[in-house]
C-alpha cells in the first residue's frame, strides 16, 4: 500500500511543481518504489522539471477514460529505475478529472508503489481538491509572505475538512510545512516573515526550509530535479527534507545569511 | 461528484440584521452612510435584513432596496413584519425571514440602526447548529467558519486571520485569536469572548464591534477577555 501524499499550496508559483519533482526523486533515491502524479491538468509543468516532456505519449487524463492503461501512460524516469511520472494532459481543461476515475487510478498505483506524490495545481478549486481528496500526507508549500501563508491556512483548512479521511472520520491528514523560498538576508531585513513567524501561525510540524537558490532555475531550465544538484544549496535541502519525510532527524540549515556562498555560486564556476 | 450537481439544500448563514425605528429614506441615509464610514469595505456587498418590528411608517421597501444599492449593501429581506408589512416586502421582492427566538430581542437603543450579525434558520452542512456548548480541538483555518447556535464555543487552537467563530453564547479561545470572534450573537450582551493571545480582526459582542485598530491596545498578542458594559466593549486582563 503505498502512502499517499499531495504537494499543495493555495497560493500559486510558491514551489509546489519544483518540490514534488524534487521529493519525488529523493523518496527514489533513498530506495523507494515512487511515482509522481500531475494533477495540474491543462499546465503540464512536471514533465518538464523532469525532463520528460518529449516522451510523454498518453497522460492521466487518457488513464481516467480509459483511453489508455497506467503502462501505456507512466513515464519511467531515464535517471532513476525505481521513479514514474504520470503526465498531466495539456489539452483539457481542470474539470477532466472525477473522484471515481482518480480513485481507481490511485487504488491501482497503490498496489505498485511506497509513494504517489501528487502534484497539486494552484487554488482552491476541483482540481486541487481531487489532488488532496484521497491524501494521507499534505507538504504544504509556503512562501515566507503574508498571502501565501494565509492561503496556506485556508488550505489547511480544507484538508482537515474536505478530504476523503475527514469525510470518513479517518485519522486525519499528517500536515507537514515546506518553507520554500526563503532568503534570510531579506527576514533579517524584515521584507520577509521568518521561519518563527511562519511556524507560529500555521502550527504545523516544520519539514524543510528551501532557501532561494539560483540553482532550482538551473536545475528546471536543465529538466533536472534541483535534488540532483547536490552541491547545491537548494538541493541539499530538499535532500534533508526528504530525510525528515521518512523519519529521520535531521538539522535545520541555510537559516542564516551565509554572504560568501552566495557570490560564489553566482560568479563561480 | 456529478449527483452533488444540482442541489437544494437548507443552510445557516450569518446575517448582519439592522434595527430602525425610523424607516424614511433620508434618515436611514445618514445612519447607514455613519455607521458604514466606520468599518470601510467591512460591510461592502454584505448581505442585510432588516427588523421592522418597531417601523413607525410603512417602508418604501424599493426605495430603500436602491439605496441598498447605492451603498453597495445587499438587502436580503425583512423580519419582525406583521401580515401587512410581509405583503408590502414580498411585492418589493424582499424575503420575509421568521425571527428566531433568541435573535428576536431587540436592543435598548433600538433608535440608532445597529448592525448585528444574526442566523437564520433552517439548519445546515458548513455551519454545525448544537444546543450544548461545543468543543473543537483543533486550529480554525482561514475560511472556515464556526457557528454555534443557543450556546458556548471552546476552542482548544488558534481561529486564523481569517476565520470566523460565532456562538450566541460567550466564546473561548485557548490558543491565538486572529480572525473574527462574534459572541453573543443572538443580541445577548452579558456574553464574553476569553482569548488567550488577541490579535483579532474583530471583535463583536451583541451587535457591538470593534475592528482590528481598535484593538491595537495594551491587550494585542496578549490574553484577554473582552465583555460589553453599558453597551460599550471593554477589554481587560483574563487572570
Ligand atoms: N527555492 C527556489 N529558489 C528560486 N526559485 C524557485 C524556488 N522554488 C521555486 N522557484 C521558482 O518559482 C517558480 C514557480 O515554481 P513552481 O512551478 O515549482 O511553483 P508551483 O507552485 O508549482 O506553481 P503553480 O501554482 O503555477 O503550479 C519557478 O520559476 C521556479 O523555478
Ligand atoms: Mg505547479
Amino acid at each position: 500500500m503505498a502512502k499517499i501524499i499531495v504537494v499543495t499550496s493555495g497560493k500559486g508559483g510558491v514551489g509546489k511543481t519544483t518540490s514534488s519533482a524534487a521529493i519525488g526523486t529523493g523518496l527514489a533515491l533513498r530506495g523507494h518504489k515512487t511515482v509522481i502524479v500531475d494533477f495540474d491538468i491543462g499546465l503540464r509543468n512536471l514533465d518538464l522539471i523532469m525532463g520528460c516532456e518529449r516522451r510523454v505519449v498518453y497522460d492521466f487524463v487518457n488513464v481516467i477514460n480509459n483511453e489508455a492503461n497506467l503502462k501505456q501512460a507512466m513515464i519511467r524516469d531515464k535517471r532513476l529505475d525505481n521513479l514514474y511520472i504520470l503526465p498531466a494532459s495539456q489539452t483539457r481543461d481542470k474539470d477532466a478529472l472525477n473522484k471515481e476515475g482518480v480513485e481507481r487510478v490511485l487504488n491501482e498505483l497503490s498496489d505498485e508503489f511506497d509513494f504517489i506524490i501528487c502534484d497539486s495545481p494552484a487554488g482552491i478549486e476541483s482540481g486541487a481538491m481531487m489532488a488532496l481528496y484521497f491524501a494521507d500526507e499534505a507538504i504544504v508549500v509556503t512562501n515566507p509572505e503574508v498571502s501565501s501563508v494565509r492561503d496556506s491556512d485556508r488550505i489547511l483548512g480544507m484538508l482537515s475538512s474536505k478530504s476523503r479521511r475527514a469525510e470518513q472520520g479517518l485519522p486525519g491528514i499528517k500536515e507537514h510545512l515546506l518553507l520554500t523560498r526563503y532568503n534570510p538576508e531579506r527576514v533579517v531585513k524584515g521584507e520577509m516573515l521568518s521561519v518563527e513567524d511562519v511556524n507560529d501561525i500555521l502550527a504545523i510540524k516544520l519539514l524543510g526550509v528551501i532557501p532561494e537558490s539560483q540553482a532550482v532555475l538551473n536545475a528546471s531550465n536543465s529538466g533536472q530535479p534541483v535534488i540532483l544538484d547536490t552541491e547545491s544549496d537548494a538541493g541539499q535541502a530538499y535532500l534533508d527534507t526528504v530525510a525528515r519525510l521518512i523519519g529521520e532527524d535531521v538539522p535545520f540549515r541555510f537559516l542564516s545569511v551565509e554572504k560568501k556562498g552566495l557570490f560564489k555560486r553566482i560568479f563561480g564556476g | 461528484m456529478s449527483d452533488h450537481s444540482f442541489e437544494l439544500k437548507g443552510s445557516l448563514f450569518p446575517l448582519s440584521v439592522l434595527y430602525c425605528q425610523d424607516f424614511s429614506v433620508a434618515a436611514l441615509q445618514a445612519q447607514l452612510q455613519q455607521k458604514l464610514a466606520q468599518a470601510p469595505g467591512f460591510f461592502h456587498q454584505a448581505p442585510v435584513v432588516i427588523n421592522v418590528e418597531n417601523a413607525k411608517q410603512i417602508p418604501d421597501f424599493i426605495a430603500i432596496k436602491q439605496l441598498f444599492v447605492e451603498l453597495q449593501l445587499v438587502l436580503v429581506g425583512v423580519c419582525g413584519a406583521n401580515a401587512e408589512l410581509k405583503k408590502v416586502a414580498q411585492q418589493a421582492g424582499l424575503a420575509a425571514l421568521q425571527l428566531s427566538k433568541n435573535n428576536g430581542k431587540t436592543p435598548e437603543a433600538a433608535a440608532k440602526p445597529v448592525a448585528e450579525p444574526a442566523p437564520i434558520a433552517p439548519a445546515a452542512a458548513v455551519v454545525t447548529a448544537v444546543v450544548e456548548n461545543k468543543l473543537i480541538e483543533q486550529n480554525i483555518r482561514s475560511g472556515q467558519q464556526i457557528y454555534v447556535k443557543g450556546a458556548d464555543l471552546i476552542i482548544k487552537g488558534t481561529v486564523g486571520a481569517g476565520a470566523e467563530v460565532i456562538a450566541d453564547g460567550n466564546i473561548h479561545i485557548y490558543g491565538s485569536l486572529r480572525g473574527k470572534a462574534i459572541a453573543g450573537a443572538g443580541g445577548d450582551s452579558s456574553k464574553k469572548i476569553y482569548c488567550y493571545n488577541m490579535q483579532a480582526e474583530l471583535i463583536s459582542i451583541a451587535g457591538n464591534y470593534w475592528l482590528s485598530e481598535s484593538l491595537q491596545g495594551e491587550f494585542w498578542g496578549k490574553s484577554a477577555c473582552i465583555s460589553l458594559q453599558d453597551g460599550q466593549l471593554v477589554l481587560a486582563e483574563l487572570f
